[in-house]
């Protein structure tokens, strides 16, 4: 196992200064998600348009730097995606975390595939890959309108 | 007494975590076990191996005086009037569900009233926030200070005409406050008012006197105190157990059964219906072997000075902040280290062979109160040394060097 892998740089720095914190004007949907092993809560806010894209993407939450961080580089990855792109990368983003493999979307900009590969230090620390998958698990039930608070134990 | 002595006779140590020798602080959740103790499980399976009550072949009557060794050792360690009065379960969780369901039944309506604090463990809570659900019941927190200890005033200032039972901690998991039992029993039973103690983490680290405390109800673990999972223990004093109902029914809790009657068997097999975990519980006694061969003086005086040492090192560390500064304290640290989540903590430490504990541990009111999400928890146990401290805190520096903080 390896720490640095886990705390990189760029997790540690999003983890101090989490973009895209609070609630955005005028979002129309929003979700919630809670990990009742640590008690880290996070509150998805989204504004879409009329052709279902995410205007703008913002969120509350306490946690550790690594579910802050997951977060906050979320926040930057979806923002001006479509529904059905927001999905395809953040299962290309389950996918990278649960089978080891690349990020495989075609919606994201080599760059952004770094960044969101910097999240990848989690697979070698199962007690801790619920605290990345959090919020995405979060916004995909605020897209999908769902009125639940997603409970990220019940989620495999 | 040589700690290194009592170190090496838990093999567990031996093992590399990480690539690290092992520095285990989280004893508050569950201990380690010594050689003699697991021997001693090894052994029962393999040459002494029986259920327990009422065949009457030569295995099951050594088995039978064996189990009940182990409740006079029991009586003896906690200082307890008769064996009758100890109960076996399968943790401190199930005794105290045992007494709250038992005791509601008999004794809970509608409106009456039930005083725990806000240092309790859930599973000091829930057992009575069922009652609240199913029985209207009303509980009511004793308040605790910043420090972490529990004000009595207040506590007596929620007591009225209705209050039915008072359930509390001995000793903090998360503060290590030791709790003043004795006078809150004197004011409680100058009410009438029964108490329930919960002693998961005193039962291991300081001198427990039932009598002396005259608490009506203690419950503590089996696995805390050095011993195998699978034991709780009840000590309820004669009167209750012949007056509360039975709790779990089943095979050898009975006296006779008819179609259309049955009667009880006297207590404690009254509450220890179906087979027991005969080979843990045998296996206890020598849990409580092991701490009578240090000595329970010894083993408090040890504990103290790592204690000490530790919140004396930690102290020094800016970053870090000890939650609560009771009165009385054991060896259960809690802390919180600005701009790190107790979690990444965590995950750090344990590459330094660190095991400690973070996130809420089962005190969600607690932490609530103190305005905190979750904390690091470092607590000691009899093999703990001075060493271990100082290769905490050194995970510590470095737990803030990769946060680059100060």
């Amino acid at each position: 196992m390896d720490l640095k892998e886990l705390y990189q740089d760029i997790i540690l720095e999003h983890g101090k200064s989490p973009r895209n914190l609070g609630k955005c004007k005028g979002y129309n949907h929003d979700a919630k998600g809670y990990n009742p092993l640590c008690g880290d809560k996070v509150h998805v806010y989204l504004k879409i348009d009329n052709k279902k894209k995410v205007e703008n993407l913002t969120f509350e939450g306490e946690g550790c730097a690594i579910s802050l961080a997951s977060a906050s580089i979320m926040t930057e990855l979806v923002n001006g995606k479509s529904f059905n792109e927001a999905k395809d990368i953040m299962n290309s983003f389950l996918n990278m975390i649960k089978n080891k493999s690349e990020i495989q979307t075609v919606h994201l900009s080599d760059d952004q595939k770094t960044k969101l590969m910097s999240l990848s230090g989690v697979k070698q620390f199962p007690m801790r890959v619920k605290c990345a998958t959090l919020s995405w698990h979060t916004l995909v039930s605020a897209l999908e309108g769902k009125k639940n608070e997603v409970n990220i134990e019940t989620i495999d | 007494m040589k700690i290194n002595d009592i170190k090496s006779q838990f093999p567990i140590f031996s093992k590399k975590i990480n690539g690290k020798s092992l520095v285990y602080l989280d004893s508050s959740n569950s201990s380690q076990k010594p050689i003699s103790v697991i021997n001693r499980l090894n052994d029962f399976y393999k040459n002494e191996f029986s259920n327990v009550g009422r065949s009457i072949h030569s295995l099951a009557v050594n088995a039978t005086n064996k189990f009940e060794e182990t409740r006079v050792s029991v009586k003896n360690f906690i200082n307890a009037k008769s064996k009758e009065e100890i109960i076996f379960t399968k943790n401190a969780t199930e005794a105290i569900n045992l007494v709250a369901s038992t005791f509601g039944q008999q004794n809970i309506k509608d409106g009456d009233e039930i005083i725990i604090t806000e240092l309790e463990h859930h599973s000091n809570y829930i057992p009575w926030h069922f009652l609240r659900e199913n029985k209207k019941a009303i509980i009511k927190f004793a308040p605790i200070n910043e420090d972490g200890d529990i004000l009595i005033e207040k506590l007596k200032e929620l007591i009225t005409s209705k209050t039915k039972i008072i359930a509390i901690t001995h000793l903090s998991n998360v503060t290590g406050t030791i709790v003043p039992i004795k006078e809150i029993v004197e004011i409680a039973h100058k009410k009438n008012i029964p108490v329930l103690v919960d002693g998961c983490q005193s039962a291991p680290h300081i001198k427990v006197d039932v009598l002396n405390l005259d608490c009506d109800f203690y419950a503590f673990s089996g696995h805390k105190v050095y011993g195998p999972t699978g034991v709780g223990i009840l000590y309820a004093k004669k009167k209750w157990l012949e007056i509360l109902p039975p709790y779990i029914g089943g095979g050898a809790m009975i006296n006779e059964v008819k179609k259309n009657n049955i009667t009880y068997a006297p207590p404690p097999e009254k509450y220890e219906a179906g087979t027991m975990p005969t080979a843990e519980v045998i296996t206890f006694n020598e849990s409580i072997k092991f701490i009578e061969s240090i000595g329970m003086d010894n083993l408090i005086k040890h504990e103290n000075e790592i204690t000490n040492y530790a919140l004396e090192k930690l102290k020094k560390i800016n970053s870090v902040k000890i939650i609560g500064n009771p009165k009385n304290k054991a060896g259960v640290i809690a802390f919180t280290i600005k701009g790190v989540h107790p979690h990444d903590i965590a995950t750090i430490l344990d590459e330094d062979g660190v095991a400690i504990r973070a996130g809420h541990h089962c005190c969600q009111i607690f932490h609530e109160k103190m305005n905190l999400v979750a904390t690091a928890r470092a607590s000691i146990g009899i093999y703990n040394t001075k060493e271990d401290i100082d290769i905490l805190c050194k995970a510590i520096e470095n737990c803030i060097k990769i946060f680059n903080l100060k």
